[in-house]
């Protein structure tokens, strides 16, 4: 578009100007630059690097540092000092002179340089940025030799703990301000903030506010000097002696490119890649600190079969284990079948496998990796509308951020899909979508989508419809005609989240929804295998790349690519995971093929539990003891993300392939064992390498007959219950009691502390005092909790999925929707209020892991403005 | 070739008898090196017994030979081997591959790693050669106590570097005795 000229001025002069562009001269080189482009980027794409601290390209300008000072003239006047070129837009016959030609603009940067590290502390040594760090850098590169500064340098008590996770070093920080302008900015979450003025002008965290954010690791990131660390990662290497491989974040359908440092066979941190179509430069918190699941201690690494004696499992080798196991399965196939159950959390390859080996070794189409609350419309929606789709000419985040208009049904973007959250956020905040949530209450994820205070005038748009729970449905046809008319201008788009295969008929009325307005209908899975797997064929209707089990044409030419004889290929819909799990526990199925999957997840986990134990026979390919390798007769290991390759396929549809990370461990993909598995029972699956199964998913390639017909359900209406009894709805917080999380303490201690919510209304029905617990019910089981009043519908309590105490599928054995008792629980004894923990009410949480820090030592010794103290500080707030 | 020739190669012998020896007794009798030698490192301690290391790896880092192998820890107040954060958890020096350079210890930024005279590193098996931080951790020092234990000698780190040796005679080790391993062993 804008380039340097190359061959001299003389046919710069001559060429016009393009439209939008003005032309100015850097450094003695004429370039044209689009309008507003700000002189530090028009620089950088010449090739000249100016130095600079606060400038980020995703970030509002804030000329904060002063770091990259530049002459300036303007109309042939040169401007009176020089200029941040960070904050300055170009202009037509701008000249600007940078430190390389101009000795104005190198001493001017030179003198800001020193005035930085007259108070930065020689930490290099042990500071986590040293090898990587900006200051270091520039310092090197534009600083002086040496320091003309004798006195002492002003100190601060360190570290700080802004959050369990993020410590703050207030001495090393320059004050440039990309930490709160990205908290501000882009996830709304402004916890920390510039407090003092002067000298002993610092960031800090507001006075009984924690800096709780599921975006906080970006901050480290994005700090251009070692200020903000993590907990989890503090002293732990040096970046030199780390290999960066790049990958992508197993933990959500959102489909984050990311870095992962390792050494020694160990990951050390991850940090989020660069891909501006998905992710940008950021990720949420849990894609970058859970991470040590993968090496636990109790990591199956052995192949491990029951003892017929003892009945416990015992560890040995692979042809012991692959022979029992394919004896066993082939026995239970035999007799009356094996159910498939693959999990959630597959790559497509591995998903592949699982789907391939069910229909060819086990000749069934007893398959279906959705370890959730499920549903046939769900199935019908997934098959006619959803799979197939990808980026190009489906829904992606592109086309959230053009869209005027988005309607989150059920879906709560930043507990379940945080960068599309991110992606609504900015586009309200910069391109005016209008973002409507239809769900109970204003969640912090709708909140931050509909209200955006920034600097400037605040945006209120979009807003929460509110629905009873179980009335998304009825409530999609009754839409104010405010939001069906936005939804009708062209380019609005629809995210249906995993909550709806909870509520009767919303897939249809969604559908409807979309032919009224024109709004294009995306599906944003939780898990990040979910969408992979609906293409890769493990459902009970779906064959690979959507094509339905129960066209005959379609199946035959599967039977050909699959090398079988014609007619083999089961032709009925199998069961789905409930059907599979009943069948199992009837004894209508003899056998059991399971992945990476929680009993706990499933909607009904004791009777999960019940089906995997009465399976007559239960092979478990896992990678950590689970509730299904408790039972299982053989128990295979298989490798985590980091030890494999493979493509996830995020709620776009996107390919998102990665490499083995960490390679030489030995461990092997599910689609390996399952290929070997399958050979000790006489077939081939081809499934040796996730390579050679991308190679023939390319292959089949789409479906070339019809689409499936979508579902058509009505709407069912729900009424409010009265008295004792409330509507229950329910989702889980994006950091959990999920075993990925496992082993990360720092981590856990910045969740959203699990709280009950009601109404007003509710509240004085049960005599419900602030914050006494609120005992929720059913036949099954009771999950108290401290309650909080907000604005949901009267009649409905709000729980947490999965957090804490709070295990709605296994304490209370129903969902999102369901009738539970509610009561008063008695209040809890003062100080021990269950569930929540007490920001800024005992002593700040030490740095975590550590127990010593410099501020627990008495009365801290810069106390005059009372900053010693952990940061915590009214005055700036 | 004349009647003295025989003789003439006594000469030789005797007059050497009268010359300085250059044989090295060794190992009966051990040679002294220069002060500054570069021979085996040590690990040194604090005048507590607390160690040095702070686990930071800059030695390995420096170490052009790749011999050095450290990972860092964190101490917890229950368990404590060196003032502040961390504590060298786990150290390996390989003498098969140091070249004696020192550079490990001119990166060192707590005087944690230093060398000794010591150049007696030969073995015949390789896995002794491996030495670990038992085997580099300098003796304890009158006065001295094996970690882990709590800071004897202040609060913070900060006392232990700025004015370790003055606070630990003001624990009433005299002025003239050794208080830490390091340079001032070295001097003595
Ligand atoms: S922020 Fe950079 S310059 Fe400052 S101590 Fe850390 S590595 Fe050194
Ligand atoms: S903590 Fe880091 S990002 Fe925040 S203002 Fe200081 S230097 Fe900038
Ligand atoms: S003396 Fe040189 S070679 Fe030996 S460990 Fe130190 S840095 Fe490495
Ligand atoms: S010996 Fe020194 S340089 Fe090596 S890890 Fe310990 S403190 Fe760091
Ligand atoms: S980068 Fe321009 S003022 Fe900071």
């Amino acid at each position: 578009m804008t380039v340097a000229p190359a061959s001299g001025n003389d046919t710069a002069q001559s060429r016009p100007v393009p439209e939008g562009h003005v032309r100015l001269t850097i450094d003695g080189i004429e370039v044209d630059a689009p309008q507003g482009e700000l002189v530090i980027r028009t620089a950088e794409r010449l090739g000249i690097v100016i130095p600079r601290f606060c400038d980020h390209p995703l970030l509002d300008p804030a000329g904060a540092c002063r770091q990259c000072l530049v002459e300036v003239e303007v109309n042939g006047k040169p401007m009176p000092k020089p200029a941040a070129s960070c904050t300055t837009a170009v202009a037509d016959g701008m000249v600007v002179r940078t430190q390389q030609t101009s000795q104005v603009a190198d001493k001017a940067q030179q003198g800001v340089m020193e005035l930085l590290l007259i108070n930065h502390p020689l930490d290099c040594p042990i500071c986590d940025k040293g090898g990587e760090c900006p200051l270091q850098n520039q310092a090197l590169k534009h600083g002086r030799g040496d320091s003309r500064f004798v006195d002492t340098k002003r100190t601060f008590p360190k570290p700080v703990s802004i959050s369990s996770q993020i410590l703050l070093d207030r001495e090393r920080c320059v004050l440039c301000q990309r930490c709160t302008r990205f908290s501000k900015q882009i996830a709304g979450d402004p916890f920390i903030e510039l407090l003092e003025r002067g000298a002993t002008q610092q960031i800090g965290t507001g006075e009984q506010q924690p800096f709780q954010s599921y975006f906080s690791g970006n901050t480290i990131q994005i700090c251009p000097v070692g200020a903000l660390t993590s907990a989890a990662y503090r002293f732990r290497s040096r970046p030199f002696d780390l290999v960066s491989t790049p990958g992508v974040c197993e933990h959500c359908s959102s489909g984050c490119s990311q870095r992962t440092d390792w050494r020694r066979g160990k990951v050390m941190r991850r940090l989020a890649g660069e891909d501006p179509e998905v992710n940008e430069e950021w990720n949420c918190d849990k894609g970058r600190f859970a991470f040590r699941y993968a090496t636990a201690s109790d990591r199956i690494t052995r192949p491990m079969v029951r003892d017929a004696d003892s009945g416990e499992l015992r560890e040995t080798s692979w042809t012991e284990a692959l022979r029992k196991a394919a004896d066993g399965l082939l026995n239970a196939r035999d007799s009356r079948g094996v159910g498939v159950l693959p999990g959630g959390r597959l790559t497509r390859e591995d998903a592949y496998a699982y789907g391939k080996f069910a229909r060819v070794a086990l000749g069934t189409n007893d398959i279906d990796h959705r370890a959730r609350p499920h549903s046939n419309e769900e199935l019908d929606f997934l098959g006619s509308s959803v799979v197939g789709t990808g980026p190009e000419d489906g829904v992606s985040y592109a086309s959230l951020e053009a869209a005027p208009a988005v309607l989150c049904v059920a879906f709560e973007p930043e507990e379940e899909s945080p960068i599309v959250f991110l992606r609504l956020r900015k586009a309200a905040r910069d391109s005016g979508t209008r973002v409507f949530h239809l769900g109970q209450w204003d969640s912090p994820g709708v909140e931050k989508t509909t209200h955006i205070a920034d600097s400037g005038s605040p945006i209120h748009s979009g807003g929460l419809l509110r629905c009873l729970p179980g009335g998304e449905a009825a409530a999609l046809y009754e839409l104010p005609s405010e939001v069906e008319q936005a939804l009708g201008e062209p380019g609005s788009v629809l995210l249906l989240g995993e909550r709806c295969s909870q509520v009767s008929g919303v897939y249809t009325a969604a559908m409807r929804l979309a032919e009224r307005t024109g709004a294009r209908i995306a599906w944003i899975p939780r898990r990040a295998g979910e969408r992979g797997a609906v293409e890769a064929g493990t459902l009970p209707t779906l064959l690979p790349n959507g094509r339905p089990v129960s066209d005959s044409v379609v199946r035959s030419g599967i039977e050909r690519a699959w090398g079988m004889s014609t007619g083999s290929l089961p032709s009925v819909p199998g069961r789905d995971i409930d059907g599979i799990l009943a069948a199992a526990e009837s004894g209508e199925l003899s056998g059991l093929l399971v992945g990476g999957l929680d009993p706990a997840d499933l909607p009904d986990p004791e009777q999960a539990r019940r089906a995997l134990r009465a399976a007559g026979f239960l092979v478990s390919l896992e990678l950590r003891p689970t509730g299904v390798t408790e039972h299982a007769d053989v128990v295979l290991p298989i490798a985590p993300t980091v030890e494999k390759s493979g493509t996830f396929l995020n709620w776009e549809g996107r390919p998102r392939e990665f490499e083995i990370t960490i390679e030489g461990t030995g461990a092997v993909p599910d689609c390996r064992v399952l290929d070997t598995l399958a050979v000790e029972m006489d077939v081939d699956l081809f499934t040796q390498t996730p390579q050679a199964v991308a190679a023939e998913i390319r292959r089949l390639g789409p479906n070339p007959g019809a689409r499936p017909k979508p579902p058509d359900i009505p709407a069912e209406p729900v009424t409010e219950p009265s008295g004792d009894r409330a509507l229950l709805a329910s989702w889980r917080h994006l950091l959990d009691n999920g075993s990925m999380q496992h082993d990360e303490p720092n981590l856990a201690g910045t969740a959203r502390p699990p709280v009950a919510r009601v109404s007003h209304g509710t509240a004085r029905r049960l005599g419900l005092e602030p914050h006494q617990p609120i005992r929720v019910s059913t036949e099954r089981g009771t999950i108290a909790l401290e309650s909080e009043v907000v604005e949901i519908p009267d009649g409905v309590v709000w729980l947490p999925g999965n957090s804490g105490p709070a295990e709605v599928n296994e304490v209370l054995g129903v969902g999102h929707g369901a009738v539970v008792g509610i009561a008063a629980g008695t209040a809890p004894a003062p100080g021990t209020t269950p569930g929540q923990r007490e920001p800024g009410g005992e002593e700040l949480p030490a740095v975590a892991g550590n127990g010593h820090t410099s501020n627990g030592h008495g009365p801290p010794a810069h106390g005059s403005n009372g900053n010693g103290q952990a940061g915590i500080d009214g005055g700036g707030a | 070739m004349g009647m003295t020739d025989p003789l003439k190669g006594f000469g030789v012998t005797l007059s050497k008898m009268f010359k300085t020896v250059l044989t090295e007794e060794y190992p009966e009798v051990k040679k002294i090196p220069a002060p500054r030698f570069h021979g085996k490192h040590q690990l040194n301690r604090h005048p507590d017994g607390l160690e040095k290391c702070v686990g930071c790896e800059l030695c390995a880092w420096a170490c052009p030979a790749d011999a050095i192998f450290v990972e860092g820890g964190t101490n917890t107040d229950d368990e404590r081997y060196s003032p502040g954060e961390r504590y060298g958890f786990d150290y390996q020096i390989n003498y098969l591959r140091c070249i004696g350079c020192g550079l490990c210890i001119e990166a060192c930024p707590t005087r944690a790693l230093t060398m000794t005279n010591e150049y007696e590193t030969a073995d015949d098996n390789r896995q002794n050669l491996i030495y670990t931080k038992e085997d580099l951790l300098a003796p304890l020092l009158p006065g001295m106590e094996q970690p882990p234990h709590d800071m004897r000698l202040g609060d913070d780190e900060q006392d232990y570097y700025v004015n370790g040796p003055e606070l630990a005679r003001g624990q009433g080790v005299p002025a003239g005795a050794t208080v830490e391993t390091g340079d001032e062993e070295a001097v003595r």
